[in-house]
């Protein structure tokens, strides 16, 4: 769990409640710690800054290249994408998704909205997405699995392991979400093992 | 995208201004600092420093202070201005009471607004019912009961008081410890004393209930006034705000980048003390910062709000 700056303790929370050991990493020996990272919601322009002031960016990109599963949401999703629209032209981006991100894209504040979902994986019961200065997923390749859409817009991405969300399951009481990660996670660990 | 526009796609329920979306902005905030800035090249220095927010304003309290008169909303162009300049969330006060500030700063799409007591208030008793905007409201506070009234007209988040404009962190320490505080008194009590803890306090009953139950405030909390060195700001992550309001510490500073800069790190690693030694080496000297105990009491900003 990323926790330089965002909603680190509901997605603690989440994780725990889902039976997961969850820690919080700003160090590289965290890092070096965690079988599977999640990138929270925040400041993608903060976690971007911090990541490579305190030295975290190179270590951080050769444990994803070494396959590490990460589950992103919303300034976290920014933060794993191909590239940034609308941002700041200094920004940090991971390359995990092969997928462009414009930040800020459903407006300012005031226009930050819920809307039930509905989830491919997760079957017919909707999950409540909570969207906050949400992100929009535009550009998507070929490895991109779209797991829901708000209207032609992805707001929910798979890609190997790895989940992306442009919003915030964190911030509901639905697990779905996270178990689902957990999974994706899991099975991608035991087939590197073997 | 508005909302309307999705229902009309064929999506259920969807509502923009509920209290989910708005107290999640500042969740989101979390381990970060917002600053106050008065132009654009400000804001554009802050977001640089890797602020989480900004808050627009004419003065920073300092000068306030300094300059005395009515102390308003800030004017409508520097506003435009500051947003324009940045992408992170610009946030801006209005005056205690007066809705119609924020009327006005709803409709200029700022991101939060501050009901603030940095600025003249505009009604003695009332403050502004902030269930009625889609934008999201953070207020000062300097105990939990404050606090929870403020939460009950509807605030998303709160900020301990401090002292605005003084560069001396003691008022910040006081309500932020009389805030935990109040929280873990609320916890200690059994269930049918609740009730006249609730009129003690001048809090609405459900609130401290649920205060009682989870241990916690229901929104984030940051900690605001008198913030002015890396330390400082670290002091109060550790005494359990959520994050830091930094005013005049930063442009009052010799070399404000590089006190933004450390005041963000000193926020993010507050555990952490061989980082905060780092990041405050060669920093040259903070705001000059006034003892609170000389000001006369007619002076004091924390003492406006009810």
């Amino acid at each position: 769990m990323l926790a330089l700056q965002g909603d680190v303790r509901e997605h603690l929370a989440a994780l725990q409640a889902c039976g997961a050991e969850a820690l919080p990493v700003r160090t590289r020996s965290e890092l070096d710690a965690a079988d599977a990272l999640v990138l929270p919601g925040g400041e993608s322009t903060t976690m971007s800054r911090l990541l490579r002031v305190f030295g975290l960016e190179q270590p951080l990109r050769e444990r994803l290249a070494g396959g590490m599963p990460v589950m992103a949401t919303c300034a976290g999703l920014i933060l794993g994408s191909r590239r940034v629209l609308d941002g700041r032209p200094d920004q940090l981006t991971l390359g995990i998704f092969d997928a462009d991100v414009r930040r800020n894209a459903y407006g300012r504040q005031v226009e930050s909205f819920e809307a039930d979902l509905a989830v491919a994986p997760l079957g017919i019961a909707p999950f409540r997405g909570v969207f906050i200065r949400a992100p929009r997923v535009e550009n998507t390749g070929g490895g991109v699995e779209v797991l829901a859409s708000i209207d032609d817009n992805p707001v929910a991405i798979a890609q190997g392991p790895h989940l992306g969300l442009a919003f915030h399951p964190e911030m509901t009481d639905d697990l779905r979400l996270h178990q689902h990660f957990l999974q994706r996670a899991a099975s991608a660990l035991e087939s590197n093992v073997a | 995208m508005t909302a309307e526009k999705l229902e009309a796609n064929g999506h259920q329920s969807t509502a923009t201004g509920g209290a989910r979306v708005k107290r999640g902005l500042a969740e989101m905030l979390k381990g970060g600092v917002i600053m106050d800035v008065v132009t654009a090249e400000q804001a554009k220095i802050a977001e640089d420093a890797g602020a989480v927010a900004v808050m627009a304003l004419e003065r920073v309290p300092a000068d306030i202070r300094r300059e005395g008169g009515v102390a308003r909303m800030s004017d409508v162009s520097l506003i435009r201005d500051i947003m324009a300049a940045v992408t992170i969330p610009v946030m801006a006060k209005a005056r205690i009471g007066h809705f119609v500030e924020a009327q006005v700063l709803q409709a200029l799409g700022i991101d939060y607004i501050d009901e603030s007591e940095v600025l003249t208030p505009a009604d003695e008793e009332n403050h502004i019912d902030k269930w009625q905007f889609t934008v999201p409201f953070v207020c000062g506070a300097r105990d939990l009961g404050e606090a929870l009234r403020r939460i009950g007209e509807g605030a998303a988040m709160i900020r301990t008081k401090g002292e605005a404009g003084t560069g001396n962190v003691v008022e910040a320490v006081r309500h932020m410890r009389a805030v935990s505080g109040g929280i873990r008194r609320l916890q200690s009590l059994r269930r049918d004393e609740l009730m006249s803890a609730a009129k003690n306090l001048g809090a609405p009953y459900e609130l401290v209930l649920e205060v009682h139950e989870s241990g916690n405030l229901p929104v984030v909390n940051f900690s605001a006034g008198g913030i002015a060195t890396p330390a400082d700001a670290a002091l109060m992550m550790q005494l359990g705000c959520d994050g830091n309001f930094v005013g005049s510490g930063i442009f009052k500073s010799d070399d404000p980048l590089n006190y933004a800069k450390a005041i963000v790190a000193a926020t993010t690693y507050y555990d952490k003390p061989d980082v905060i030694a780092e990041v405050s080496a060669g920093l040259g000297r903070a705001m000059r910062g006034i003892d609170v105990a000389t000001l006369p009491k007619e002076e004091l900003l924390a003492t406006r709000g009810w």
